[in-house]
């Protein structure tokens, strides 16, 4: 037997053994494991099944074992990936520290850091979050203005970011500041990391069309970050900012499959909509539409599993990470659009017992969101055309 | 993106290389000025690098490469507008052969790798592509078989050697091998668009033998099947190497032509356009080879995959062409650039076993709606 079909009967094994029955079930939102101070379980079960991975090292299973991870190889990691997915098991832990803030730390962190950090993102004892948009600084976001002022031992932070994703849940935040005001607009922001429970930070949710909250504003009045918390150099949190930007659409590249949790389309719209004596869904223009849709879907799940597999071979994606991020997420929202008209009148019952209870009305309305989140639509089509196409500035 | 296996990445540089060489888009221009739809000397010398044996089994001369790699030569084809019989006879005729082995693949299977003679499907009956309406007649009499009806878009029809041809006898499907030259056969070439041949094809009453019936009833139906999946998977990469190099065309101009005075390719309008363009042809590009690989594989998903990418084709080729020439402007609409020629054989194309209505009416039946 080779050593990965070894390494799959192994991991078949061990997972059948201790992964609660329970944490095989379909989750929703609610059910995420987030981690963090705060965090209250919401069963014995997903306590204990993010307990063993964690010990294993399986919450991040590409980390070094040194710092809390279970040092697979990407195949190995495929491998995990695909046994998990058998046994519908859910995943232990989610995080920004495990997505971001790891992979940045991996690169570009001291060793001190390295191994104060990680193994806390590991274990799920500590919640991160993100403080990059600010109110002026959207699209252009190396336009920031939250500043750092130097005091000697410290960085006395002042300003304010905006959808920083769950900022009332974390613990912590990484958090771009221009600490360097002589400097040009991109060598003069560093890459600092602080206590969310600090002096001076407050936050404030906002409400989103869809009627969730996951998103802050955040305030920093004054805060003290001192200067063992800066993540490589003065002035470089720009550089580290983009490879965090770029690694984000490359683990979505990586990922091997959707971006974004499928329902059923096509048994949805047949409940919804019925099937009429030809066995055509009863609605032509909606069906066709839907034809269209379930071509792109299939191309665009296709090009996954080729990137997939490119990386796993060891090339980079690089800026082509852009092309994935702008076709898959448009694509959800053509996906989230399809849903609601089929759910018709059904899916306009915001909150009831009708059809999904108003979860497709407001999947539909977040999913507004997945062309500006993490870099527009526009921004994507934008790197493309110079970095890959080499189009003129 | 797709990581290709060292065999295929250097069967994909061969292809380029040679047909751009010497078969490039000059060659097709200078074929269709005088006239020539054939391009009959290529045949021997792409038979000569194993191409027109490229699914042939090598007990009957062929090379046995797969369809991956037949796809990686046609994207090479549709790139340089080559004119040759691979998908008709390389293709088509050779999946149907080696789908009904036996004598039929013995005795035509050597002649078709070596480039001697040439097959083409004689299919369809209709203007849109109706492989299961097929009124096409074998009749058992008393002096014996005879074929009577009528076949259209019959490509590379009016050069073949020998037509295989599509039709019902008591109901059942029947596929027979119909020698052009027969009594009763009335082949009519037709010049096409694209500056290849096709042609529609009467039989009357035409006398054949036992031996010319290739199969029948479900044999028959399951080698037209593999055919047609071959076909449509092999044909979407040729409009991929179409829509690529019209792509390239076109951003190579967008990097060169100034207006305002400043490069075209500085305004945001063209630059977002030109990138959304080269999205949708790298994940065509991954559609293509899952699609080949998975016909290679003989996975249970190669019907879905072939149907969506020749679908996806039908799209992402005409946005690639028709952008092409509003890009470039009035000098795109000109005859002395090539972006029309890639736009006509990229129509062909589309049409050509079935168009992105076909397929995607298909997988939605698939899906039960």
């Amino acid at each position: 037997m080779t050593d990965l079909a070894l390494f799959r009967q192994e991991t078949r094994q061990w997972l059948d053994a201790h992964c609660p029955e329970e944490m095989r079930l379909p989750m929703s939102e609610e059910d995420i494991c987030w981690g963090g101070r705060h965090f209250t379980f919401r069963s014995a079960a997903q306590k204990a099944w993010l307990e063993v991975m964690a010990a294993r090292g399986w919450t991040v299973p590409g980390w070094p074992k040194a710092y809390g991870g279970g040092g697979l190889s990407g195949d190995e990691q495929k491998i995990l990936n695909e046994e998990m997915a058998r046994i519908n098991a859910r995943p232990p832990l989610q995080s920004f520290g495990i997505w971001m803030l790891g992979p940045a730390l991996l690169e570009f962190g001291t060793e001190a850091q390295k191994r104060h950090y990680l193994p806390q993102i590991a274990r799920g004892e500590i919640r991160w979050c993100q403080g990059y948009s600010e109110p002026g600084a959207g699209s252009d976001l190396a336009g920031l203005q939250t500043k750092g002022v130097d005091q000697g031992d410290h960085f006395a932070v002042t300003g304010q970011k905006i959808w920083t994703s769950y900022a009332d849940k974390a613990d912590w935040i990484f958090c771009l500041v221009r600490t360097e005001p002589d400097a040009s607009k991109h060598t003069g922001i560093s890459f600092l990391l602080f206590d969310m429970e600090s002096a001076g930070v407050s936050t404030r949710p906002i409400k989103l069309i869809s009627g969730a909250s996951p998103f802050c504003e955040t305030f920093f009045d004054d805060v003290k970050v001192p200067k063992d918390q800066i993540v490589g150099e003065r002035g470089q949190g720009w550089t580290i900012a983009k490879y965090l930007l770029t690694h984000e659409r490359e683990m979505i590249g990586a990922s091997d499959n959707a971006l974004f949790a499928k329902t059923d389309l096509v048994a949805d719209a047949i409940q919804s909509v019925g099937v009429n004596e030809d066995g055509h869904l009863d609605d032509p223009m909606l069906r066709a539409e839907l034809g269209q849709f379930l071509i792109d879907e299939i191309c665009f799940d296709a090009h996954m599993q080729m990137s997939g597999a490119y990386m796993r071979a060891g090339h980079e994606l690089g800026a082509r990470s852009a092309e994935l991020k702008y076709l898959g997420t448009e694509l959800n929202k053509r996906r989230q659009s399809l849903r609601v008209s089929a759910g018709g009148a059904d899916d306009l019952v915001w909150e009831g017992t009708a059809n999904s209870a108003g979860q497709a009305a407001k999947d539909w309305l977040r999913a507004k969101g997945n062309s500006i989140e993490g870099g527009t639509s526009e921004v994507m089509l934008s790197i493309l055309s110079k970095a890959v196409l080499k189009l003129p500035g | 993106m797709e990581v290709l296996s060292e065999d295929h990445k250097l069967i994909a540089e061969a292809a380029q290389g040679f047909l751009k060489a010497g078969h490039g888009v000059e060659a097709f221009r200078a074929l269709r000025d005088a006239g020539d739809d054939k391009n009959a000397a290529l045949r021997s010398e792409i038979a000569g690098m194993g191409w027109m044996g490229i699914l042939l089994p090598e007990a009957v001369g062929g090379v046995d490469f797969g369809y991956r790699a037949a796809g990686l030569i046609a994207e090479a084809m549709g790139r340089n507008l080559t004119i040759s019989p691979f998908l008709s006879s390389a293709i088509l005729a050779a999946t149907v052969l080696r789908a009904v082995g036996g004598t039929a693949l013995q005795h035509w299977g050597p002649r078709l790798a070596e480039g001697q003679v040439t097959m083409a499907l004689a299919l369809e009956e209709s203007t849109k592509h109706r492989p299961d309406r097929i009124a096409t007649t074998l009749a058992e009499t008393a002096s014996g078989l005879r074929l009577t009806g009528r076949k259209g878009f019959v490509v590379d029809g009016g050069a073949a050697d020998r037509l295989i041809v599509v039709a019902k006898q008591g109901g059942a499907c029947v596929l027979v091998l119909v020698d052009p030259a027969a009594d009763g056969v009335v082949v009519t070439e037709q010049f096409m668009l694209d500056h290849r041949n096709a042609a529609t094809v009467a039989f009357e009453d035409v006398a054949l033998a036992q031996a010319d019936v290739l199969a029948m009833g479900a044999e028959a139906e399951a080698a037209l099947a593999q055919a047609l999946a071959a076909g449509r998977a092999v044909a979407a990469a040729e409009q991929l190497g179409v829509a690529k190099a019209a792509a390239d065309q076109s951003f190579d101009y967008l990097r060169t032509r100034k207006q305002f005075g400043v490069l075209i390719g500085q305004f945001q309008a063209l630059q977002h356009r030109a990138a959304d363009l080269y999205c949708e042809l790298a994940q065509a590009d991954s559609l293509v080879a899952a699609a080949l690989n998975a016909l290679d594989a003989g996975s249970d998903d190669s019907e879905l995959l072939t149907r969506a990418a020749k679908a996806k084709l039908a799209r992402v080729g005409r946005q690639a062409t028709e952008e092409g020439v509003q890009m470039h402007g009035g000098i795109g609409m000109t005859d002395a650039m090539d972006l029309g020629l890639f736009m006509k054989r990229d129509r062909a194309l589309s049409e050509f076993l079935g168009d992105a209505g076909h397929h995607t009416d298909w997988i939605l039946r698939h899906r039960g709606i």
